[in-house]
């Protein structure tokens, strides 16, 4: 176990590494000048220049890479070449939105998704099972932002129980304030992400109700329940654990269109401000921290299914147990 | 000048030109008055699309940093006002000496910094040296370049020389935020002698204000206001709706009006803008190398009716650069008026009797993919081919604004006062015209506002005979208020907001 979590985090190490040179030169790609952004109109070369020198976009790439990782080494995730103001402490703030969003959606969704495709998967001949499957099939074509916007009509500008977005200005420090504003886009992120997370629960759940072990089980005398609590559900999850990781990375990169139907001062909303505004060392700061914690996730995901399924373990550790 | 440049992101307006962004306009107030029946210790919401990149306005800060802290956290020596006239604000008094070179300013007394630091010449001294510095990223830098030497001879005095004569130097200066030479940090606190003090600046959504207990003039008639900043105008109108704000400072969706006007909890006002949307001729490039063309263009198009197709009603027509609220400010919308036969007739006479076709590089944000369909099926009608080129404002600031590499192209200026810009023949339209250009030098250097006025009169009247460019409308400035509200600033909002006067009802 001791070599596989090495293993790991060397992968870890290097995806990162990867990652962060990928995104380095991409963003470096785009088209535009953020000198733009810190000279006012009617600049001269000169000015530009200047600008250009104190941010540092003047110096050959590989200099400014190494200039970021330096800094990254020391925690520091840069400073902002638009407000000129430190991104890391930002990222932390906006880090309270984003993940609290994040995870509440995806344990609700959790908590739909696995009941529901489990009663679609095993109630698949009655009109519920079917009209859940229908009905999870719909979620899957909505988009998220029409989704978020009909329930900020609903529930906000109708019936005018919670808020149509925006953030408490004094974040955490009001929690109940904080909450509420968090319901609607939660529900949203939730609803889209367990019409498809059911998908996966009932084709999985589908698999284990076929399985020779199943009716092994229940030919030696268990019952329904216990089978599929002893053998079922052990088979079933460890290929939801993955569609799982997915969606919980997905989401969290993905909350950028519910942050912004919501106005909420998340990750997600920093990002697109950064990308417009060319504003390399934000968007350079945002995408490395999502990465990290895809990675982490990934790597979450793995164990997880290590310890449901013990078989795993003897074939990706290399035979020993 | 500035133009301004929006774009899908509400904050990458500042992105890119606003640090070009000037206030324009002043604090006017609206609504009815309350009759004295209001809550003292009140906490006004409003609702903005510019937040601040950082609270430092020479330091690129954005529309937003003028928006929230202009006059309510830190004042100038004076202040513009809703009509456009310029008020003495920490300058008691000032005296200009006979050759118009030097300004002695004498400070009000009693001024405290909000650290509690009493307001000297020094102070003065150093915030203009800060908008005058290498590193500044003032739009007003330029302006105040005149600037040469400035002497503190007493704690209450200042003497400013100028190197030549500046007609708008103490208008220029009611840009000048008056900063407390010993602060320190100013991106992210803040040291001035405003009405309100810095309460909690949370990124990314809200900017909060608080009374100032030692304000040296009248205190604010509320105890605390908050911007609340979004990205767009939906999630902003929402906020009004669910009186999770009480005032929008600017009401960028004319279809959204209905729903706040049809209902009596809330109020409705236009006001006056300094923006104007321009179909900017390169005049240096062919055809628009000709007047006439330039003219049967203008007289092409029926601005009225594109008004009313983008605003439904609101805003007005200019016939020229200058905004009402600007002093030299004169109707000259008959000048080049819609006549689609005139228009043949001019371009009959230029030689393009069967038309010709040219590219309009259109930014990709509202409104002006709109006006550039209307304006094509206008000049269709004259035998004109327009060829729609849509690029995003970045490319627009490279292509257009720097390398002039353009034939027509749209844009929105926000500020007042930028009549001016077609005195300088090097500016991206090119208008080159020597009789203006030295109208626009006297007129700045002219001894008396009567005379500044009259020269300036001159160039407007010239500018647009010539159709320098084709001035389609001035924007409408819609402030949308809950009718608890009173005493908010009507006009000119581009940036400025005064909020220390709005009267909330319990």
């Amino acid at each position: 176990m001791a070599r596989y979590l090495l293993r790991r985090l060397a992968f870890l190490v290097v995806s990162l590494a990867l990652a962060s040179v990928v995104l380095f030169v991409l963003l470096r790609l785009l088209p535009g000048d953020p000198a733009n952004a810190l000279t006012s109109v009617g600049a001269s070369p000169e000015q530009i220049a200047a600008a250009r020198h104190s941010i540092g976009s003047d110096r050959p790439l590989p200099e400014q890479f190494t200039h970021w990782l330096g800094q990254l080494a020391h925690g520091d995730l840069g400073t902002s070449f638009v407000s000129s103001l430190p991104v890391g402490p930002e990222v932390t703030s906006r880090l309270d939105v984003t993940v609290p969003l994040t995870l509440a959606a995806f344990v609700l969704a959790v908590l739909i998704a696995v009941p529901a495709g489990f009663v679609a998967a095993y109630k698949r001949r009655t009109w519920y099972g079917a009209l859940l499957s229908a009905v999870s099939q719909l979620g899957i074509a909505i988009p998220v932002f029409w989704l978020g916007m009909i329930l900020i009509a609903v529930f906000a500008l109708n019936a005018g129980w919670l808020p149509a977005g925006g953030f408490p200005p004094d974040g955490w420090s009001e929690p109940a304030e904080a909450i509420r504003s968090l319901v609607l886009p939660v529900v949203t992120i939730a609803l889209v992400m367990s019409a498809s997370l059911i998908r996966y629960v009932r084709s999985a759940t589908l698999d284990v109700l076929g399985s020779d072990y199943l009716r092994t089980a229940r030919a030696l005398g268990s019952s329904f329940g216990r089978a599929m609590w002893r053998h079922g559900l052990r088979n079933s999850s460890v290929p939801v654990i993955s569609v799982l990781a997915i969606e919980l990375a997905s989401t969290l990169l993905g909350a950028v269109v519910v942050e912004s139907v919501y106005a909420l001062p998340g990750l997600g909303s920093m990002l697109a401000t950064g990308i417009a505004q060319h504003d390399y060392p934000v968007v350079q700061a945002v995408l490395f921290v999502s990465t990290l914690a895809v990675l982490l996730i990934g790597f979450a995901a793995d164990l997880v299914q290590r310890v449901v399924d013990p078989r795993l373990r003897g074939r990706l550790s290399g035979g020993t147990r | 000048m500035s133009i301004k440049k929006t774009s899908l992101y509400g904050t990458a307006t500042a992105a890119s030109l606003a640090l070009a962004l000037t206030a324009c306009g002043g604090s006017g107030t609206g609504g009815s008055a309350t009759g004295g029946s209001y809550d003292k210790g009140a906490t006004v919401n409003i609702g903005s699309l510019y937040e601040p990149q950082n609270l430092d306005n020479t330091a690129g800060g954005g529309q937003g940093v003028t928006e929230a802290l202009n006059g309510n956290v830190y004042e100038g020596l004076f202040k513009l006002t809703d009509d456009g006239k310029v008020d003495k604000l920490l300058a008691r008094d000032y005296k200009v000496s006979g050759d118009g070179l030097t300004y002695t300013f004498t400070l009000r007394d009693g001024v405290k910094f909000h650290s509690g630091k009493a307001l000297t010449s020094q102070d003065v001294k150093y915030s203009l040296q800060k908008v005058l510095a290498d590193d500044s990223q003032s739009a007003r830098k330029s302006n105040l370049e005149v600037v040469k030497d400035i002497a503190t001879p007493d704690a209450r005095t200042v003497k400013v020389t100028l190197s030549k004569k500046s007609i708008s130097f103490v208008y220029n200066l009611s840009y000048v935020w008056i900063i407390n030479s010993q602060a320190k940090n100013l991106k992210t606190t803040e040291d001035g002698t405003g009405p309100y003090k810095l309460g909690r600046w949370t990124r990314g959504s809200a900017l909060g204000l608080d009374r100032y207990a030692g304000y040296w003039g009248d205190a604010a008639s509320n105890q605390k206001v908050v911007f609340h900043y979004y990205k767009d105008a939906t999630a902003l109108n929402n906020a009004l709706l669910t009186n999770a704000v009480d005032v929008v400072t600017s009401e960028q969706s004319p279809d959204a009006l209905d729903q706040f006007k049809s209902n009596q909890n809330y109020k409705v006002s236009d006001g006056n803008s300094t923006t104007k949307l321009l179909l900017a001729f390169n005049d240096k490039a062919k055809p628009f190398t000709d007047v006439k063309v330039r003219q049967a263009v203008s007289s092409a198009i029926d601005d009225k009716k594109l008004l009313e197709s983008v605003w439904a009603g609101y805003g007005k027509l200019i016939g020229s650069m200058v905004p009402p609220t600007d002093p030299w400010y004169e109707d000259l919308t008959k000048v080049n008026a819609y006549d689609p036969a005139h228009a043949k007739q001019l371009l009959a006479e230029a030689g393009y009797a069967k038309g010709f076709s040219f590219t309009l590089d259109t930014p990709n944000y509202d409104p002006h993919p709109t006006a550039a369909t209307f304006i094509k099926s206008q000049l269709a009608k004259v035998g004109i081919t327009v060829k729609i080129n849509t690029i995003t404002p970045d490319e627009w600031y490279t292509k257009v604004y720097k390398n002039h590499d353009f034939t027509a192209t749209l844009q929105e200026h926000v500020n007042d006062r930028d009549l001016v810009w077609y005195g300088n023949p090097d500016f991206y339209w090119g208008y080159d015209n020597k009789q203006v250009t030295q109208w626009v030098e006297q007129a700045e250097e002219a001894s008396t506002t009567a005379d500044q006025t009259a020269l300036l009169k001159k160039v407007n009247e010239k500018t647009a005979q010539d159709a320098a460019s084709d001035w389609l409308y001035l924007y409408p400035q819609i402030v949308v208020a809950s009718s608890k509200l009173s005493d908010y600033p009507l006009n000119g909002l581009n940036s400025q907001f005064y909020a220390y006067d709005i009267k909330k009802k319990g």
